[in-house]
């Protein structure tokens, strides 16, 4: 075998094609006879349809066709887009219709939809669409919609409730009835949207010869929407093929199936024509789920030596009009709060409302930012009061390496009680403090105040679930004229799946990841798919490649043991040859094996084995696999305007064997800048009636170059019993932590004038404001 | 509905005479009418750098900027940076220090670096990162871009010492 691939920083074989402008997103992709559809959307919060005139579209030269509810095909009429998620805790399950029937719940849900010879035509021509809206009272804040007497998101319903679940562990009465401390804190939190650069799209292209269905849809999962799409046009499985070809990130919303893609496929069947239709950016901040509200009202119960006694509260989250993803966003919210900490009694009721706003589903990190800024804020308001160092009051509660794998109490979206299977997380915080030099750091503050300087500092610790099942499969191939490749439904949108699983089976066959081709993400081309999110990709597509490539290079061996006439131990996979060792001209081609493999028209197979070269894995991991982080991040506040300056960050993390050190510190400093973001600058803002007032990059700020830090990072392995290459997921393992950190730096900033932070994300606005309450209580 | 008018525009070398809207963004006429859809559309309203392309050496926003205001000019793609199969020493950073992911918003950061570079051929880190913070990257956190830009720089230095 030649240089081992896994472990390898190896340069990314997706990059030659997109950095020469050969990437293929779905805009890119042009089929003949093509037709464009624009989307008629809501203006309105809440408001029932009493009429649509689509006279004025249809006159204008170019349009093909205008389609509302009532012109969608009989099976869209009847079913709602399915959830696939339901759990008994959602007692309000919502799903909207292809098209809104007679009422609209979110600024944004589509109505109508135009299609014409262009999109520029289409486009022109919703406009011109006169739909008669009444508008009914909308409620846009998720406590305002639990209030007596608030306006419901859906006519005709009682209350706003989507959900009620407790999650319990021990018995927090006692544990707070006994507590020497008891802390309370009321932290609102704000997580904005994906804003990935690529908009979504989706071309729907009906083949009226085989009554079938091809569609190309920037998702983060071809197979979860075919499976969607099965339901909702009563097809047979092999009459619709989802594709999904280069996206342009996803980092959660991706993921779900979205009302605009059974609507593409209904113009497409309709007109039998290709239809294509792409998100602009303005329907991007309207229509595209994002992830909004959380209010946390949570308490501590702490021993003399502020070792957690329990924690108890309740979280309020804001779900949107619908509920495409159940409850698993809050859930996961809540699951996170205990993190890296032993708590041993803990109560916290999450109440999820619908509200007149897009879905809330989850956004890269996935409700966990959330809880670890709680934890933290929490961790930190311990040490305030009791006069303790905030990096000593975790080390006194982190779970110990030698209690591993440890049984948090609780269960987890995947079903099983959250159970860590392994991590060091006081050696994780040690090294990042360590890292930034955390020793020295009272005195440089000091230091600092006495020029007129605030800086400070913050520690977020995070324990992530990754790699969720229930499984990502893989097949991998030797074609006849001896080509490999590997299909899988992941669907990388920027992960380099394309080079991390093509390094995965690069060493079974003794190549190099440029003589292995990737296919991601098609229906065609493998049975069952998942699709990429989570951090699940490496654990469950890695761990199947990896399972699917030792079985096929055995096969190799075995037929070319045959054909050799020697042992199959004799034998090693090199360059496309098998040979045997040590005699590298005694060799057959791997076409030649695949040859002879699939046997000759009319001879009976040798040997009694299965023909072929192939052989298709489905890694089906028990339980998550957990990876931890610590964010340790310097800021300097400037008490005059608010701006915060961070001065460095640093992230220690912990996600076992690593494919591809280059990859996974990309992925580490992409998610720390969303995690910036979320600390500092993003907002979706709605006035009371659920009417956007952020749609565009003007009205919502995402970090740029000159906002985000340098990262620097440290790296732990502790290596995943669970899985057969010992990896954890990296895509959000930099996001996680690093919004606490932040926060908890600019609180500690802030200290001399008794500022206290109970809310992400903060402006500089907000900081000055708290500045001032801050003097007056002072002098009051 | 709209007004149309010829136009004759020169796109990495190659001249090309069409018939257009008025209302044609020029990023439209490069990905639909050229099919040079190596350029991308972020926003389409001049925030996110996705789009921009060289107008006569110029890095310019070609979602804000209409085909007909491109009549008799010269325009460089990302499609024209490479020489033939080779990347050009600032892809080939960008590769080196995995500079992109998913890869939506490489070609506009080409764009706008190269001519970055060739106004100011020694940046610091600082001047860099100000250079970019017209283009939103999602996936990278700006680091490796940065620091390919670092390096393309300093590998120019090196090479004008050399002489
Ligand atoms: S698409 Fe032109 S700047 Fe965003
Ligand atoms: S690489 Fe994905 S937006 Fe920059």
């Amino acid at each position: 075998m030649g240089v081992r691939m896994f472990g390898a920083s190896v340069k990314r074989k997706e990059d030659p094609a997109f950095l020469s402008g050969k990437g293929r997103y779905v805009d890119d992709i042009v089929l003949p006879n093509m037709a464009y559809a624009a989307f008629v959307r809501s203006p309105f919060g809440h408001a029932r349809i009493n009429g649509i005139d689509k006279s004025a579209a249809l006159a204008v030269p170019g349009v093909l066709a205008v389609l509302a509810y009532d012109d969608l095909p009989e099976t869209l009429k009847e079913r709602p887009l399915p959830l696939f998620v339901q759990v008994a805790a959602l007692s309000q399950p919502k799903m909207p219709y292809t098209l809104a029937v007679d009422e609209v719940r979110y600024v944004g849900e589509p109505v109508a939809v135009v299609v014409a010879e262009s999109r520029y035509i289409a486009e022109d021509a919703a406009a011109l669409v006169d739909v008669d809206y009444e508008p009914l009272p909308a409620v846009a804040d998720c406590l305002a919609a639990l209030a007596p007497g608030a306006p419901p998101v859906h006519a005709g319903s009682d209350n706003n409730v989507a959900a009620r679940m407790p999650s319990k562990i021990g018995d927090v009465e006692a544990a707070f009835a006994g507590a020497p401390h008891i802390f309370k804190e009321r932290i609102f939190q704000h997580r904005g949207g994906a804003f990935f650069m690529e908009c979504r799209g989706a071309i729907g292209s009906y083949d009226p010869v085989l009554n079938s269905l091809l569609m190309y849809i920037s998702s983060q999962g071809a197979h979860r929407i075919k499976r969607g799409l099965l339901d909702l046009f009563d097809l047979g499985d092999h009459q619709i093929r989802v594709v999904t070809p280069d996206v342009g990130g996803g980092f959660g919303p991706k993921g779900s199936l979205y009302v605009e893609y059974p609507a593409v496929a209904a113009c497409s069947m309709l007109l039998g024509r290709p239809v294509k239709w792409i998100e602009d950016r303005r329907e991007n901040f309207v229509a595209t789920h994002q992830e909004r509200d959380q209010y946390w009202d949570v308490e501590i119960a702490v021993d003399g030596n502020a070792k957690i006694l329990g924690v108890r509260g309740t979280m309020t989250h804001d779900n949107g009009a619908y509920t495409p993803w159940g409850i698993v966003l809050p859930w996961i919210s809540v699951a996170t709060v205990p993190g890296p900490y032993v708590v041993p009694a803990f109560h916290i009721d999450m109440i999820s409302v619908l509200t007149n706003k897009v879905p809330a589903t989850p956004v890269r990190g996935a409700g966990r930012p959330q809880a670890v800024v709680v934890m933290e804020r929490l961790m930190d308001r311990v040490a305030l009061e009791l006069g303790l160092d905030p990096a000593e009051v975790r080390r006194r509660n982190f779970i110990q390496p030698e209690q591993m794998p440890y049984k948090v109490g609780l269960i987890f979206r995947d079903g099983r009680p959250v159970t860590y299977d392994s991590g060091d997380y006081p050696a994780c915080q040690a090294a990042a403090l360590d890292a930034i030099g955390y020793e020295g750091f009272r005195a440089r503050q000091e230091k600092a105040r006495q020029e007129g300087r605030y800086i400070g500092i913050g520690i977020g610790n995070a324990v992530e679930g990754t790699g969720l099942g229930p499984y990502e499969g893989a097949t991998v191939r030797v074609a006849t004229n001896g080509r490999l490749v590997v299909y899988t439904g992941a669907t990388p949108q920027g992960q380099s799946h394309k080079t991390t699983l093509a390094q995965i089976a690069a060493d079974h066959f003794g190549v190099g990841i440029d003589d292995i081709s990737v296919e991601t993400s098609d229906t065609a081309t493998i049975s069952l798919g998942v699709g990429s999110f989570a951090a699940r990709t490496a654990v469950n597509a890695g761990s199947s490649v990896h399972l699917a490539a030792t079985k096929v290079a055995e096969k190799i061996k075995l037929v070319a043991a045959d054909m050799l006439e020697v042992s199959p131990d004799d034998l090693e996979l090199k360059d496309g040859f098998v040979h045997v060792k040590g005699v590298e001209e005694v060799r057959k081609s791997f076409r030649e094996v695949a040859v002879k493999a699939i046997g000759m028209p009319g001879f009976s197979m040798a040997g009694g084995l299965e023909p072929g070269l192939e052989h298709t894995a489905y890694f089906t991991p028990d339980q998550s696999t957990y990876a931890n982080g610590t964010t340790v991040t310097e800021v300097e506040v400037d008490i005059e305007t608010g701006r915060v300056k961070i001065l460095r960050l640093v992230l220690a993390h912990d996600c076992g064997r690593v494919i591809n050190p280059l990859v996974v510190d990309g992925q580490i400093v992409g998610g720390v800048a969303h995690g910036v973001g979320n600390a500092l600058y993003e907002r979706l803002v709605y006035d009371d009636e659920g009417q956007p007032l952020s749609t565009n990059f003007g009205e919502y700020l995402l970090p740029l170059a000159a906002d985000v830090p340098r990262v620097e990072i440290v790296h732990q392995e502790t290596p995943s019993p669970l899985n057969p290459l010992g990896i954890k997921g990296a895509g959000e393992g930099g996001t996680i932590p690093t919004t606490a950190s932040v926060i908890g730096a600019i609180e500690d900033a802030l200290s001399p004038f008794g500022v206290r932070i109970a809310e992400a994300p903060i402006s500089p606005q907000r900081i000055v404001e708290l500045l001032g309450e801050a003097a007056l209580g002072r002098t009051r | 509905m709209s007004q149309t008018r010829s136009i004759a525009v020169t796109v990495n070398g190659r001249t090309y005479e069409k018939t257009v809207e008025t209302r044609r963004t020029l990023v439209d006429f490069l990905r639909v009418d050229l099919g040079l859809t190596g350029t991308h559309i972020g926003c389409e309203h001049g925030a996110c750098g996705a789009c921009t392309v060289r107008v006569e050496g110029e890095a310019v926003r070609s979602c804000l900027m209409l085909a007909v205001q491109a009549n008799g000019k010269s325009i460089v793609t990302v499609e024209g940076l490479a020489q033939g199969n080779a990347l050009n020493p600032l892809q080939q950073a960008f590769w080196e220090k995995n500079g992109l992911q998913c890869g939506f918003c490489t070609p506009g950061m080409l764009m706008t670096i190269s001519e970055f570079l060739e106004e100011v051929p020694s940046p610091t880190e600082e001047e860099v990162r100000e250079a970019l913070s017209g283009n939103v990257c999602r996936c990278t956190g700006y680091q490796a871009i940065v620091d390919a830009v670092l390096q393309v720089a300093a590998q120019a230095r090196a090479e004008k010492e050399a002489v």
